[in-house]
């Protein structure tokens, strides 16, 4: 029986194992299906990465490589995956040495993100060698290896950019960047960096029509202003749309919450299976590492609370439900405390300015501020917990 | 009989087009003791018709009765059952409905009903209680089903691939990227171009070339036969999607549309599709999100709860359809040729039923040769969800594709194979199922192309300068 089984070895994983290790727990292991510690930021090449739990900025292989050194004395093991956890703490892993079945007091599911491929997006077309998405993409070309030298590049949140510097690191010019709205997602002077650092045009309020080609992608058809035309290219990446990793938590029915497509966790990180913890992008996609870091360094410290029987009930705790303009909330349900603060996180789907609003059962306003709201952009509202004694439901809304 | 032919050599029979039925083809002929090539132009088999279907073991009840179609499906499918076992290839018993959805609907069952029967198949017809209690996911909207027991599923690749495995394993010879360009026949020998390659001759040449089936006939006469590509889209839900139904649910075919079907696949997911768009280019079938979006509606109708699940990827086939309905196989018998034209979706069903139809053409106006003793029989490595995969065995080395669990080995494995190694990356992803599941190639495609760069050349090249790492 183990205190705590930690599943997934990036930045979420990793930090929450530290958080344990240091308070004296010792019957802990991390489980990583892959075959290294880290996580996504192992391909990510850019700087910005370990401010959070180190103290340092790295770029994403060495803070992969910090986050590895960082738990050496806890058991990580690689080659490992978790196949599914039953009620109860009954968690179903594939080994080396075949399927085993293992028991934990808590789990925590630091699963990660990953991007949205081409199949979801319905996108029209041949299927050609050369689709990618900027993860696979980033994993290649730090591993020297270039799948296509002139792609277009779909979509323009933050990793896009991210794509378009890995791009030149290995050799690769796109052709172009495309984005369906009026402006970039990510903020906004990336685009004129774009232009100016790699000489890459970004054509707003432009949709992808078709991809192209036979064994390999030839170009694709793009659409402005209603007039279509081709852009000849020999790879497509398309970028962002993060959603959670969260398979594993569906296929153990735990329930997933239909805004941010996480697990449905309340303010201490716990899943409505008691035992099962998540933390990291695996709740919401996507916030940096760090975030990500943090997330799993305070579910680690709910977790040692929840070890030692000190959580509150959970039959406390009050639902905050998704109102107008409100794409996604977390956490989902909140605990009503004498002392001490939350903060809600609040996403839109579009652009939208108004006042952020906490709402209660009888329509009470419990906080407000005011917010010009951008999708894939975090709202924070932070509140005192003493307001939610006495509140049986709540809401989040931009009006 | 591997490695390159010498010029010179003379084949008792060439086969064209390795697709299910040229594979089933190849089978039957190096079983019967032909020396036997076959000719794909394409780097690898299945890269064709037989790379996009819905996977379905037919019984053949909606065939048309007394048709070679209806024939060949029904001694394929139990051709099929009889060898599976063999060669490790499964069957996934779901069984399918034919699902009433309005009145027009329902009063097509009697004819459905008397169809199957002329067809030997039996059938039930269910009320719409009868048909949600076996299949509780159904919308509310169904009016009644006929249910098919026998309708089954297969994995409609590992299943050619084990019939050219065979084939090649007793001394059948294949030939990839052997597109053949013309050919003329000198005496009793047929002698075919194959671009870029020596000329490859044969006694009987077989034409199994799908879309390009009427153009391959040129070669011996004037095609009596059309091809027009039928295109079919079809949509691929998560595998969180597997447990929400079991039975094949099939369209009632109308006048006015022919429905989609909505099945389980093998490998664990749920697919629907395909629409039939007829259409001028014989290869790489577009989809669109127009057509995909109305799949997708038609699935949730269909099946609502399927709302709630991803869709992981979307694809095209294409179908060699002619102006006939009917099969077209013919021996020509002076011509020392025989035709294999116009084997629409039943092909994989029906395409051990083919073979050993063809086979019986080729001994009764070619040849008799003496049956192979002593056959090598394939054991095909399992790709079926419901059953054990290497991803659980003990000392299974290091999983590449998550989503779908496939082991660098497995990957390896289909690389080097020694009988019929993988020949393009869509063959190594039919093999093996890398970069098939929900991520499609996020987590996976940079182990999959360092495993695979040296066997399939052509798809990465390596970053000379500027790699960088902290």
């Amino acid at each position: 029986m183990h205190d705590v089984l930690i599943v997934g070895a990036g930045p979420a994983g990793v930090n929450a194992a530290r958080v344990l290790r240091k308070a004296g727990v010792r019957n802990i292991a991390v489980l990583e299906r892959t075959r290294e510690v880290g996580g996504l930021p192992r391909y990510c090449g850019h700087t910005g990465f370990g401010m959070m739990d180190f103290g340092r900025v790295w770029r994403g292989p060495r803070y992969a490589r910090a986050l590895a050194a960082s738990v050496a004395d806890v058991p990580v093991l690689t080659d490992t995956t978790v196949t599914a956890i039953e009620p109860g703490g009954v968690v179903h892993v594939a080994t080396e040495r075949g399927l085993e079945t293992w028991r934990a007091r808590t789990v925590l599911l630091a699963t990660g993100t990953r991007e949205t491929p081409r199949g979801p997006r319905l996108v029209s077309g041949t299927r050609p060698w050369g689709v990618t998405t900027t993860g696979a993409f980033q994993e290649m070309v730090m591993k020297g290896l270039r799948p296509f030298e002139r792609p277009v590049i779909v979509g323009t949140e933050l990793v896009a950019f991210s794509a378009l510097m890995t791009a030149r690191h290995g050799g690769v010019r796109p052709v172009a960047m495309i984005e369906e709205n009026a402006r970039i997602t990510a903020q906004r002077p990336a685009d004129v960096l774009a232009r100016l650092v790699y000489g890459t045009a970004v054509h707003l309020e432009t949709r992808l029509v078709s991809i192209l080609g036979g064994e390999k992608v030839e170009g694709v058809e793009i659409e402005h202003a209603g007039v279509r035309r081709v852009l000849p290219c020999d790879g497509v990446v398309f970028t962002g749309r993060f959603v959670p990793d969260a398979i594993l938590a569906r296929l153990s029915g735990i329930t997933l919450d239909n805004g941010t497509h996480g697990p449905l966790v309340d303010s201490t990180f716990r899943t409505l299976d008691p035992r099962v913890f998540a933390a990291g992008n695996v709740l919401r996609a996507v916030e940096h590492s760090g975030m990500a870091a943090r997330e799993g360094q305070r579910a680690a410290r709910m977790m040692l609370r929840a070890l030692s029987g000190r959580l509150p009930d959970v039959r406390k705790a009050v639902p905050v439900e998704r109102g107008e303009g409100v794409a996604s909330v977390l956490p989902q349900r909140l605990y009503p405390a004498p002392k001490g603060n939350v903060t809600l996180h609040a996403r839109v789907a579009q652009a939208r300015k108004g006042m952020l609003r906490l709402v209660d059962e009888r329509g009470r306003v419990l906080a407000e501020r005011r917010v010009h709201a951008l999708p894939e952009r975090r709202l924070e509202l932070p509140l005192p917990a003493s307001l939610l004694e006495g509140v049986a439901a709540l809401r989040v809304e931009v009006v | 009989m591997t490695g390159t032919t010498a010029e010179g050599r003379i084949y008792d029979v060439a086969i064209i087009g390795a697709g299910v039925v040229g594979c089933a083809v190849f089978r039957a002929c190096v079983l019967a003791g032909a020396q036997t090539v076959l000719l794909e132009k394409g780097g690898d088999l299945l890269e064709g018709a037989s790379k996009a279907n819905s996977a379905i073991l037919h019984t053949g009840f909606d065939a048309t009765p007394d048709t070679l179609e209806a024939a060949c499906v029904q001694q394929g499918y139990a051709l099929y059952r009889e060898i599976c076992e063999s060669m490790n290839l499964s069957v996934l018993k779901t069984g399918a409905m034919v699902v009433a959805w309005t009145d027009e609907d329902l009063a097509r069952f009697p004819a459905i009903v008397d169809k199957a029967s002329r067809n030997g198949v039996p059938v039930r017809v269910l009320d719409a209680q009868q048909a949600r209690q076996r299949e509780p996911a159904l919308s509310e909207d169904v009016r009644g089903a006929v249910l098919v027991e026998g309708e089954d599923l297969i994995d409609p690749w590992t299943a050619p691939m084990a019939y050219a495995h065979q084939a090649i394993a007793n001394g059948g010879m294949l030939m990839r990227k052997a597109r053949v360009e013309g050919g003329a026949r000198q005496g009793d020998v047929w002698r075919l171009d194959v671009a870029g390659k020596p000329a490859v001759s044969a006694r009987v040449v077989i034409n199994c070339a799908g879309n390009y089936g009427d153009l391959v006939e040129a070669i011996a006469r004037p095609s009596p036969f059309t091809i027009t590509p039928r295109k079919g889209q079809f949509v691929v839900f998560d595998k969180t999607a597997y447990e929400l139904f079991r039975t094949i649910i099939l369209p009632v075919p109308t006048a006015l549309t022919k429905g989609v079907v909505v099945t389980r696949t093998v490998f664990g997911n749920v697919l629907v599709g395909p629409t039939a768009e007829p259409q001028d280019a014989r290869e790489f079938p577009t989809v669109d999100h127009d057509h995909l979006t109305k799949l997708r509606e038609a699935a949730f109708r269909i099946i609502p709860a399927l709302i709630e699940h991803d869709v992981t990827t979307t694809y095209a086939g294409l179908r060699p359809a002619t102006q006939f309905s009917d099969y077209q196989i013919e021996a020509l018998d002076g011509l020392g040729w025989i035709t294999v034209g116009g084997i629409r979706s039943t092909g994989l069903t029906g395409a051990l039923g083919i073979a050993e139809h063809v086979v019986g053409l080729y001994r009764a106006h070619f040849a008799d040769p003496t049956p192979l003793a002593d056959v090598v029989v394939p054991h095909m490595p399992n790709l079926v969800e419901d059953l054990p995969r290497p991803w659980m065995q003990e000392g299974r080395g290091p999983i590449a594709c998550h989503c779908e669990r496939v082991t660098e080995r497995e990957i390896e494995t289909a690389l080097t194979d020694a009988v019929l190694p993988v020949g393009t990356l869509g063959g190594l992803r039919r093999r093996t199922r890398c970069m098939m599941g929900r991520c499609q190639g996020f987590y996976c495609t940079r182990r999959v192309m360092e495993l695979a760069q040296t066997h399939l050349p052509g798809l990465v090249s390596p970053i000379g300068e500027g790699r960088h790492d902290a």
